[in-house]
């Protein structure tokens, strides 16, 4: 199963890095979400996958048991997901304000710095 | 102790109060402050002269044995007393060169603040706070050179001046770091104990040359000397203070300072003696064809510092007392000839040597102060010139086989600064006074009162040598030479070699005077080989690398997001690929790899088909649907492997980043097909490269074992300490609240943001 | 959307939603939940009767701007963070009462904590969503 979440990550990659490098700034945004997705799983294989033992204290016991997912990149990931909604919120609101002031979505045409509203 | 050093920084920061308090009128009161530094200073006198050294310790930077610790010992005195001392009279000079100057505050604010960083400078104990006053130095001394910010050369030649100072301070600072790590001492008080260990070790010829270049950048020594008669633009009272008497004196400080812990060694001594020569002869003779009264003066005084190095170099006892005593006579009389410079330049509006002349008949007082210096600058006795040449002869004839080259090379500088100093200091005052410099008249005693003193000081001490052997002299070479000196400073020596010498000078330069008459044909001579000389290498050397930088930048900033990109992830790739290539090996453990079960199969395949979807469609929408089933498969990923509360979040978030997404792309331009096939074809194998990279690596990682040690505490300590049993839970609250509280922080932020952009933003649209 | 069928689904839909989330909110010190999670869920069950009703309708449920709970959770969070030195001990060090309280359990600093958690994250969620669906 490993192998497989290994390709799902490089396409992940692969797909969010060729999205950044469109022209197009909606795209660009997509392609940051789909690489912070990349990123997350990468994170949580690399705390090796575990299956059916949450990290989850057993109701008559005082410690984790063995054989328990790992804790630590569930708690990396849950604030990574939460973190890259609020920056997705703010980078699409960016990129609507940014089409409102120069008229168009295309990057290479955001060239000026200092256009009047 | 340490107000009096800081103070002139205190004043700075509040000069352009005072003066406005003071109207401008009574801006000479301002020298009360080095005048009072100076008594204070004066006042130490009796107990250095009796051997004592003072400690001053200052607790700062602990951690990085950084202390404003400060020490004053005779070499400290002395130029402690210049500084305060010569402080005062350009002080009180400034007031009436600079008077109703628009900016006089600010140069007053300058050159306090240049006064405590000096004074910083020497006496300074510990090797960092060294450097730093000595950065501050270079900074002020910026400031002051490019008073007349207005004018395209001064700023020039404040930045050359900042540039050359600022390198060598860089390279000073490695080379007191370097020492620091040999030794383990940060105090220099301690370091002369351990000359020894310091010479035996491998690193000494790198400390002796970092401090080198730190010392001769400040000292204007051969080969960066140039910054120096650029720094002329700058007014003259700063001339006077920083390019005569105290700042390029720094750096032989620096080398005086250091000479009983790195000095008496084969390396130390020679470099020396060469550098020192090579400059008193270059600028020696290139002082003879100047024209500009503060261009001779410039090269005269890097002569006199060459003269200076060289004889630190030499490092003998005789030659650190006459490095001694000629620090002292060339400060007297060099500070003079400048103040009578600026004074002939303020009155009469020239500083051309060859037009000018008589001014005796205006000006006497100025005129004797000039002669004076002159007659000190000769060596002619009864002056203290004359105890310093007599002891510079003395130290190079006792100087082994080479003594006889050394001391020609010591007499012809003698006889080309001779000619300088006459040239400034009694050329303009004798002979015809010019028609037009007819209707002139004296300047107010502010202006010429200060150079006269100086002058009568230059005298004086030559007449009676005693006031300053035993207080100033003997506790310097004391602190050099670490021994008790035994010897006595003489006007007269009776009838020997070292007098047929100095008179011999004096014949000689006095006959070159008469003879050489300043002109521009000769100026023109001097300056033909202006293009080989070190001054124009560093200017090209600056052009080539403005052109350079700009060529660079506009090859890598494009402005470009996506090229960055590519330059970035490119190098990555290649960086990755290389590695791997090196021979790691890549290989595929499946025992330790969990089994694939078939609706985990077809959810990895529905993933893959949403990711290509998201891709290549044409629509927007479409792409934010497929983009939401990748989040949600990722659920299902995180819920069949045991992490239940990451699939609660990603289903959650997941759901609000499609609805915002909607809500956006609503109003969004639809997609245009903005590039062609061949941008495309690059950039898909790029990413497919890249993603393969991150595959293959991630493959590799898992073969490593893994360290849970923080896991493993976590697990554990989880309900006995946090009173929890969802670990991930505990861990965000408790463990790492800290962490989330920040997190949420984050989020408040960006909600805001979001808020007044739109919200704001609009607000302020409708009201216009 | 306004459909008879889902704006009566969502009257129903906002108070369970509502009470489930407070629920994820405080068995997540045991059981899968937590701030985090509870948060979103409250926003999303805000987000849906926005939808069926409109978004007059569910201001005037709330009563006041949601990024009112954005400084309030903040304070929630930072208090809890805050509690120990009143005891002299550090920062964020944890506090329990001594018995557990029916039905929620254990009681301690970090349940204040994680409710501003909760608080931000509605805050966040709301402000962001709701300030977009009206200037847009």
């Amino acid at each position: 199963m490993e192998i497989l979440l290994v390709i799902i990550i490089g396409l992940l990659y692969a797909a969010g890095i060729y999205m950044i490098l469109r022209r197009s700034l909606v795209k660009l945004i997509i392609g940051l979400i789909l690489l912070g997705n990349g990123a997350n799983m990468l994170i949580f294989l690399l705390g090796r996958v575990v299956k059916g033992h949450p990290p989850i204290i057993g109701p008559t016991e005082k410690i984790l048991a063995d054989m328990y997912a790992d804790p630590l990149p569930q708690a990396l990931i849950l604030t990574a997901i939460v973190i890259s909604f609020g920056l997705q919120a703010f980078a699409i609101i960016l990129v609507k304000m940014a089409y409102k002031v120069v008229k168009t979505d295309d990057l290479d045409e955001m060239n000026a710095t200092d256009e009047d509203l | 102790m340490l107000i009096a050093i800081l103070a002139g920084f205190l004043l700075a920061l509040f000069m352009p109060n005072v003066i406005r308090g003071l109207k401008g009128k009574s801006s000479i009161g301002i020298a009360l402050l080095p005048f009072s530094l100076f008594s204070y200073f004066i006042s130490f006198l009796p107990r250095i002269s009796s051997g004592e050294t003072l400690h001053f310790n200052w607790s700062w930077v602990p951690s990085l044995g950084v202390g404003l610790d400060f020490y004053l010992d005779g070499l400290s005195l002395l130029f402690t007393l210049l500084i305060t001392g010569i402080g005062t009279l350009v002080f009180v000079y400034t007031s009436s060169y600079l008077k109703g100057h628009q900016y006089l505050d600010r140069f007053y604010a300058y050159l306090s603040m240049f006064m405590a960083s000096m004074l910083g400078v020497v006496m300074a104990d510990n090797i960092i706070t060294l450097f730093i006053f000595w950065e501050l130095t270079s900074i002020s001394s910026f400031f002051l050179i490019g008073f007349n910010n207005d004018s395209e050369p001064s700023r020039k030649s404040a930045l050359t001046a900042l540039g050359v100072t600022g390198f060598g301070g860089l390279f000073l600072l490695a080379g007191m770091v370097t020492l620091g790590y040999i030794t383990d001492e940060f105090q220099i008080s301690s370091l002369a104990a351990m000359s020894g260990e310091i010479h035996g070790h491998d690193l000494y010829p790198w400390v002796i040359g970092l401090v080198f270049i730190g010392a001769f950048t400040k000292s204007a020594q051969f080969p960066f000397h140039f910054w120096l008669p650029g720094a002329m633009k700058a007014p003259t009272p700063v001339s006077t203070y920083l390019h005569s008497a105290t700042m390029v004196k720094a750096g032989i400080y620096l080398l005086a300072r250091f000479t009983p812990i790195l000095g008496n060694h084969v390396m130390w001594n020679t470099t020396l003696i060469i550098v020192g020569s090579i400059t008193m002869l270059y600028a020696a003779l290139h002082a003879i064809f100047r024209l500009d009264l503060k261009g001779i003066l410039a090269y005269s005084t890097i002569s006199a510092l060459g003269i200076l190095t060289f004889l630190i170099g030499l490092g003998t006892e005789e030659a650190l007392t006459a490095a001694a005593v000629f620090i002292l006579v060339h400060a007297l009389y060099k500070a003079t000839l400048f103040l009578i410079t600026g004074i002939i330049d303020h009155e009469t509006g020239t500083r051309d040597v060859s037009q000018l002349g008589g001014l005796n008949k205006i000006m006497l007082p100025v005129g004797i102060a000039g002669l004076l210096a002159a007659v000190s600058n000769a060596g002619i006795p009864p002056s203290f010139g004359f105890v310093g040449k007599d002891l510079i002869y003395e130290a190079t004839l006792h100087f082994g086989d080479l003594a006889w080259v050394l001391t020609g090379a010591a007499i012809v500088t003698n006889v080309a600064l001779l000619f300088a100093g006459f040239l400034a200091g009694i050329k303009p005052f004798v002979g015809k006074l010019p028609e037009k410099f007819s209707k002139l008249h004296l300047p107010g005693p502010a202006m010429w009162v200060p150079p006269l003193i100086l002058a009568v000081l230059g005298i004086l001490f030559g007449l009676i040598p005693p006031l300053v052997d035993g207080p100033l002299i003997k506790p310097i070479v004391a602190a050099l030479t670490l021994q008790d000196p035994d010897f006595y400073l003489h006007l007269w020596h009776g009838f020997n070699v070292i007098l047929a010498l100095s008179v011999a000078t004096i014949a000689t330069g006095i006959a070159l005077y008469f003879i050489i008459k300043p002109s521009e044909a000769l100026l023109g001579k001097a300056t033909r080989f202006e293009s080989i000389s070190p001054h124009s290498m560093v200017k090209g050397l600056g052009r080539g690398f403005t052109w350079f930088s700009a060529k660079w930048t506009n090859f890598l900033q494009n402005g470009y997001l996506r090229y960055y990109l590519i330059t970035i992830l490119s190098f990555l790739t290649f960086l990755l690929a290389y590695r791997l290539f090196l021979g790691v090996e890549i290989y595929v453990d499946t025992s330790v790899l969990s089994e694939i079960t078939i609706y985990e199969a077809i959810i990895v395949l529905i993933m893959a088909s949403a990711i290509f979807f998201t891709v290549f469609t044409k629509s927007r929408l479409a792409a934010v649907a497929s983009m939401g089933v990748v989040g949600y498969s990722f659920c299902l990923i995180f819920l069949f492997y045991s992490a239940p509360d990451l699939a609660m979040t990603q289903f959650s978030i997941d759901t609000l980043t499609v609805i915002l997404f909607v809500l956006v792309i609503y109003n969004l331009p639809k997609y245009l097909k903005l590039s062609d096939n061949r941008d495309r074809i690059r950039d898909g194998l790029l990413s497919l490269i890249f993603g393969a990279m991150i595959s293959i690596l991630t493959l590799e990682v898992l073969n490593e074992s893994v360290q849970k040690d923080i896991s493993t505490y976590y697990a554990e300590n989880a309900y006995l300490l946090g009173k929890g049993k969802n670990v991930v839970n505990v861990i965000l609250v408790d463990f790492r609240g800290f962490d989330t509280m920040v997190e949420i922080t984050v989020l408040a932020i960006a909600a805001l943001g979001v808020f007044s952009l739109l919200k704001l933003r609009l607000k302020s649209i409708e009201k216009e | 959307m306004k459909t008879i069928i889902f704006q009566t689904a969502s009257n129903y839909l906002l108070p369970l939603l509502l009470l489930f989330s407070v629920f994820i909110l405080l068995r997540g010190h045991y059981l899968p939940g937590g701030g985090f999670v509870g948060g979103l869920i409250a926003s999303i069950a805000f987000v849906i009767h926005s939808f069926a009703n409109g978004l007059e309708k569910t201001r005037s449920i709330i009563k006041f701007h949601p990024g009112f709970l954005m400084p309030v959770g903040l304070v929630f969070a930072i208090g809890a963070g805050a509690a120990p030195w009143f005891v002299g001990q550090p920062f964020m060090t944890g506090l329990w009462f001594e018995d557990p309280i029916p039905v929620i359990g254990m009681v301690g600093s970090a349940l204040f904590f994680d409710t501003g958690v909760f608080l931000v994250v509605i805050g966040v969620s709301l402000t962001i969503i709701f300030t977009i669906s009206e200037t847009l």
